[in-house]
């Protein structure tokens, strides 16, 4: 026999090692594949549908004869009260017969001193506003310029004349586009917590059931197996988070049905990426141990369901008071409590308006816990690991040595 | 090489109150097969698992090379846990190259070494498919494989021999036997006495978590009484009886053995034989492994029923 070979393994190379199995293992599978590509195109498609729904205007109104002149007032008049008014100038006869085929909504006609509309049979409540409020803006000129006045001057002072309003505390802005944006950010992290978090279950589990794990263990400490199957299903889920929530926002810019700025949408994805590792961290810790306990995959959903609920919960609560509420006191207090915070915060994060303090205290108090995890669940997956069989006992695997 | 050997010194393990192992002792030396026999639950895997690290022992010592063995020198033991282990969803040669990579082997080292064995060991075409396609057969011999890619300079399997063809036993058996000559200590157990027998060095006979009896095969069977062996074809049933200083023990076919008495001579029982018509066998034969082996287990039952 030749003389003994070298065979040292550093601890981080042997976390290396099962990493890497799990990497390159998971990015080849076709669950990963598809999982990734069909969130990928539900994503692409939201926004497609969203800047569908968004675009276009609201009528579509010709100008015939001396209505021509109208054409400018009447959009402004639609931008003031919310409305989108697409104008083409006709002349009547054609303005006519396009109503009547349905291609415009109304036609102004008449010598323009006053609104004449036609028709086809009823005219949209909206567009009556619209077109009140402009007769109304043309009898008032008429006014102003018999009583010798100037419309415009009048019409300019009129707009400028606000009520000054003095909040005593400035609330934040909540925008439309960050609230969906805030439980888009929501879904992702919970959805990845979910399925990364019952992944890292289910391998210690398949570990234990085909007891390779004697093997692995007669070679490697079990903090190593374990610590390198929560790094390499974290580095999987992480970059399925980067390549969905970057594919998403580049998405979301590139159609216009995004309009926040570059580096807002940056800052979501980057505390996307944050809380997911955080999250996703602390909860796989808690899963690995857990399901060292048990030894048939059918037993995980009994162990893993209890941590699992504080999960689902911070979710639910998120998802039901934030789009009504986003100012919610409740939820402002327990997206800073550790259970709550991965999947609470990046929420609140994605819709801005959370004052540096609370994101920076929420990130602590979830670093300050990992360690605790990590000493808690190495115990408990080191004395439970090995013994298959009946379900250990909770207890037992804390208690023994 | 010299004096390169696995000691498992005085190791003792208790489950609660169930007393698995009891101050097991025993030494595998370079270039010996060791064989390691008894019932079930006599505390055989136990054993193995404490040496592999996989359990602690609450006292006693395992020793490699005069040194108690730590993890780093665990990883020199070629392993095969009696309940099989392998990533079912992994390929053969993925799985393997995986496994000796764990060992210490770099990449290049590890797939020339898993070409090498999945070669040896028959299952060369099956590289690229799923362990969990593989028949039993097929698995157990990428078992083995596990044990051996990161060629170890100690091998400790758990029941290798069971559930394999009469091909994959020579295989292994082979494997085993060239593995001992390089100068491997090698402990297996098994029930196949048989193959133990043949294939043994030593053999220990472990009985309630105890080493009962270890020694070299042939001073094993040379304690024992001789038996004699007669294949008489035309024989009629019961010709043996009668005769004097001979009690039979055992009578399948046209085949009868006997327990032959103190200064019995043998030659009167050949020509009681020949008397009966043509005598194709006549061979005297020390007790086999199996007889020590049943004797040393009634051993045991008796002393429970005491």
């Amino acid at each position: 026999m030749s003389s003994v070979p070298d065979v040292r393994v550093g601890n981080w190379e042997a976390v290396g090692l099962v990493a890497g199995r799990e990497i390159t293992g998971r990015l080849k599978s076709k669950a990963f594949i598809i999982t990734t590509a069909a969130t990928l195109l539900l994503l692409i498609g939201f926004s497609l549908v969203m800047k569908f729904v968004a675009g276009g205007s609201d009528a579509t109104v010709g100008v015939s004869g001396g209505s021509v002149a109208l054409e400018a007032p009447l959009k402004a008049t639609a931008t003031s009260i919310g409305q989108t008014i697409d104008t083409r100038q006709v002349d009547e006869a054609a303005g006519r017969a396009q109503v009547d085929s349905g291609d415009l909504d109304a036609l102004l006609v008449g010598d323009g001193s006053k609104i004449v509309v036609v028709v086809k049979k009823e005219i949209d409540e909206k567009l009556r506003n619209t077109l009140n409020v402009l007769a109304g803006q043309l009898a008032l000129n008429q006014e102003i310029t018999d009583l010798g006045g100037d419309p415009a001057q009048v019409g300019k002072q009129v707009a400028d004349a606000k009520a000054e309003v003095r909040p005593m505390e400035p609330p934040f802005d909540y925008n439309g586009q960050q609230l969906v944006i805030g439980m888009i950010a929501g879904i992702l992290i919970y959805m990845s917590l979910l399925i990364n978090g019952q992944s890292v279950a289910q391998g210690v589990v398949e570990e234990k059931s085909s007891r390779v794990v004697e093997l692995l263990l007669a070679t490697i400490r079990p903090w190593q197996l374990m610590l390198g199957k929560v790094v390499g299903i974290g580095v999987v889920g992480l970059v399925q988070m980067v390549v969905i929530g970057g594919a998403g926002i580049a998405v979301g810019l590139a159609t216009g049905v995004l309009t926040i700025s570059v580096s807002a949408a940056v800052g979501t994805v980057v505390w996307l990426v944050v809380w997911f590792l955080l999250g996703f961290f602390a909860y796989s810790l808690v899963f690995a141990a857990l399901g060292a306990l048990v030894s048939r995959q059918e037993d995980i959903g009994g162990v893993i369901t209890p941590p699992l609920m504080f999960v689902i919960l911070g979710y639910v609560l998120g998802i039901s008071i934030l789009p009504s509420d986003p100012g919610s006191k409740l939820i402002e207090i327990l997206s800073m409590v550790p259970l709550f915070a991965p999947t609470l915060m990046p929420m609140r994060l994605a819709m801005g308006g959370v004052p540096a303090w609370e994101a920076g205290l929420a990130v602590v108090l979830v670093l300050a816990l990992i360690p605790g995890l990590v000493w808690l669940s190495g115990r408990i997956y080191r004395n439970a690991v090995t013994r298959s069989g009946a379900k250990v006992k909770l207890r037992d695997a804390l208690r023994a040595t | 090489m010299a004096g390169r050997r696995l000691e498992i010194d005085g190791v003792s393990k208790r489950y609660g109150d169930i007393v698995a192992l009891r101050e097991m002792t025993f030494q595998v030396g370079a270039g010996e097969l060791f064989g390691f026999v008894g019932s079930n639950g006599a505390g055989k895997t136990t054993t193995m698992r404490i040496a592999l690290g996989v359990l602690a022992a609450d006292a006693g010592v395992v020793r490699w090379d005069g040194e108690p063995i730590t993890l780093e020198t665990r990883r020199h033991i070629g392993y095969m846990p009696e309940e099989r282990g392998l990533y079912p969803k992994m390929k053969v040669a993925e799985q393997l190259v995986y496994l000796a990579r764990l060992h210490g082997l770099t990449t290049a080292q590890a797939k020339r070494s898993v070409q090498e064995w999945t070669e040896r060991l028959g299952v060369a075409a099956r590289r690229d498919d799923e362990v969990q396609k593989l028949s039993l057969g097929n698995q157990q011999r990428v078992q083995l494989a596990a044990a051996l890619v990161h060629n170890p300079s100690i091998l400790v399997l758990d029941e290798p021999f069971s559930g394999l063809d009469p091909v994959a036993v020579d295989v292994m058996s082979k494997v085993l036997s060239d593995k001992a000559a390089e100068g491997v200590p090698v402990v297996f157990s098994s029930h196949q006495l048989d193959l133990v027998e043949r294939l043994c060095h030593r053999v220990g006979i472990v009985r309630n978590g105890q080493m009962v009896a270890c020694d070299t095969v042939e001073a094993l069977r040379a304690g024992g009484i001789e038996h004699l062996v007669v294949d008489a074809p035309r024989a009629p049933r019961g010709w043996a009886d009668g005769l004097p200083g001979v009690t039979v023990v055992e009578q399948t076919g046209t085949k009868t053995v006997f327990e032959l008495g103190e200064g019995v001579d043998d030659q009167a029982v050949l020509r009681a034989a020949l008397a009966t018509g043509p005598v194709t066998e006549f061979s005297r034969r020390g007790q086999s492994l199996t007889e020590l082996f049943r004797n040393v287990v009634s051993e045991s039952h008796e002393a429970v029923a005491a």
